[in-house]
């Protein structure tokens, strides 16, 4: 049995770039830890030599021609932008200046 | 005029006995009236869809209608509709106007349906209730003091309500066949692959596949044949010839193989419900089918193979939602890591929040094999189980879900138990095959499904033994008091 506690919690969620509030981290150690509980009723079957299914057709991906189909449409994309500037997306600054 | 199938609607618009801006008016009107009850409905695009209707009855005039030509329709708000507000139910998208149609979307308006709005979901998808959606809970409107199913509940309560004829779902692990099931309504979700997922907004990529609700199987055959077909801009789009599904409505059901397989009827099933499908195998082997005892052994496996693939999925699609591009941004960021997290952790609710985490662990350095890898596995299995069984018998028919419609509230403090009563909807979607719901009896006052499984690209089959039991049953067409 997996149990998530409350440092695994911070970790999976630091991952996953998802800010938790402090007082849900006891209730969100529980449910993952029942929910793995859940999951980890597979492992009472035996899956020795079965080839993993990853697309439930086994469907190999298709290949296209390579040309172009798409328009540019940066205008209409970037109107729905929380913030930008000069045709480019402004995020908090990442490099220090010295 | 709301009672009437989509099929009777289109023969009246072709008689010219009504137009579909008088239709159009009048839905929209039902849409009004009862929102605020059922909370079916995120946005009702009014004047786009009084739009649409004139332009349905210009062409009409000129001769130019096709079949469906405007029939009033809704989509769940997880299909991009250009310059429409779409927002899969969350607060992170509350402000998102897709720049583009999805491909159902598209289809839908290229044969003339009208859209009268986006209805309301669990929040992306994720969900078996409709409770956990940033806009609030759908009622189901044969008791609101229930669920009417999710992640596709807005739509199911929609057409239950008869507030639209028609509507489109969205079908990961059940959430068309288990809100049709509980709401008294048909439901169908094809074959992956069948229907594009171009512009679906994606929750699990393997597992998703688009479909309908409809009072019948008859409008479902209807709506397949706008909605099914090859898309090169979807990678995984099926390239497999579409029948007509209304040409084959009418065969005889002499000499079908139906299998019901016994883990479907094992413990947890409400005992009334196992009657109500054994009447409706009767019903089949009356109009000349045969029944047989079937197996699937690793039925079991489903929901925690589930619990693996589909919060693995997530956890990778749901990266794109980051507060840059488009979406919900946090106030006044520290620095770009505290805009990921907090944008993600303010935007996304908490069942969302706990399978991108659940996701997240098992595709975490170490964990990759005893999770995703076993997942596949054990997939694959029960996939062989199917085929195995379609040796057999041509068709699968068994309960949607073990119990009927619960009580909002009930399920929301237990994730798992939430997640358990997907069990017999799971299992088709880890392996691709077409479901569909239809009504088959009630159980104090509320409907009960009945489910039919095909193996790939036999969505026509269903259609034909859901409208052939439709021709001897009138489950369809009650409907709840007070709409």
């Amino acid at each position: 049995m997996s149990t998530i506690d409350a440092n695994a919690v911070n970790n999976i969620a630091h991952l996953a770039r998802l800010a938790v509030d402090n007082k849900h981290i006891p209730d969100l150690a529980r449910d993952l830890t029942n929910i793995l509980d859940l999951v980890e009723q597979m492992n009472q079957i035996d899956t020795q030599g079965i080839e993993p299914q990853a697309h439930p057709l086994d469907a190999k991906q298709r290949l296209r021609n390579d040309e172009v189909t798409e328009i540019n449409q940066r205008e209409l994309f970037m109107s729905i932008a929380p913030e930008t500037e000069a045709g480019l997306y402004l995020v908090p600054k990442v490099i220090d200046a010295e | 005029m709301h009672t009437k199938t989509l099929q009777a609607l289109a023969s009246a618009l072709a008689d010219k006995s009504v137009s579909s801006v008088e239709l159009t008016e009048h839905f929209l009107k039902r849409c009004r009236e009862h929102n605020d009850n059922l909370n079916s409905f995120i946005t009702l695009t009014e004047e786009t869809a009084l739009a649409q209707a004139k332009a349905a009855d210009d062409a009409r005039a000129k001769g130019n209608a096709g079949p469906l030509t405007g029939i009033p329709f809704a989509q769940k708000d997880l299909f991009c509709t250009k310059g429409i507000k779409t927002t899969c139910a969350s607060k992170m998208l509350d402000n998102f106007i897709a720049p583009y149609d999805a491909t159902l979307v598209t289809k839908c308006q290229d044969a003339g349906l009208v859209s009268l709005g986006k209805t309301n979901m669990d929040e992306f998808a994720m969900g078996s209730s409709n409770e956990n959606s940033h806009y609030g809970a759908v009622k189901n409107p044969w008791d609101t003091a229930r669920v009417p199913g999710g992640s596709s509940g807005g739509s199911a309560a929609a057409v239950a309500a008869r507030l639209v004829p028609a509507a489109s779902g969205t079908d990961t692990g059940g959430s068309i066949r288990q809100p049709a099931s509980f709401s008294g309504i048909t439901g169908i979700k094809p074959t992956y692959g069948r229907v594009s997922r171009y512009g679906m907004i994606a929750f699990a990529s393997s597992l998703d596949q688009g479909g309908v609700f409809t009072q019948t199987a008859e409008d479902a055959a209807l709506l397949m044949n706008v909605i099914a077909g090859f898309d090169p801009k979807d990678s995984t789009s099926a390239d497999v010839a579409v029948p007509d599904y209304a040409a084959t409505l009418n065969d005889s059901l002499h000499g079908l193989k139906i299998g019901l397989p016994k883990e479907y009827f094992a413990e947890g099933l409400d005992s009334s419900i196992a009657t109500i499908i054994e009447n409706a195998a009767k019903t089949l082997e009356q109009q000349g089918a045969s029944v047989t005892e079937i197996s699937l052994p690793n039925t079991p496996s489903a929901i925690p193979v589930y619990y693996v693939i589909a919060p693995a999925e997530c956890s990778s699609n749901l990266s794109r939602f980051d507060g840059v591009r488009y979406g919900y941004r946090c106030e006044a960021p520290n620095d770009l890591e505290d805009l990921y997290k907090r944008s993600r952790g303010e935007g996304f609710g908490a069942e969302v929040k706990r399978r991108i985490m659940i996701g997240t662990y098992a595709l975490s350095a170490g964990y990759y094999d005893a999770y995703y890898l076993k997942a596949q596995q054990v997939r694959r299995m029960i996939s062989n189980d199917f085929q195995q069984a379609f040796n057999d018998v041509d068709v699968i028919l068994g309960p949607t879900c073990p119990t009927t419609a619960f009580k909002l509230g009930e399920k929301t403090t237990d994730p798992v138990s939430m997640y358990l009563n997907d069990i017999y909807t799971i299992s088709t979607n880890l392996a691709g095959l077409p479901g569909m719901s239809i009504p088959a009896g009630f159980v104090d006052g509320m409907p009960v499904g009945m489910q039919l499984i095909g193996n790939h690209f036999s969505e026509a089959k269903l259609l034909n033994i859901g409208h052939q039991f439709q021709q001897v049953t009138d489950w369809h067409q009650q409907m709840p008091e007070g709409f």
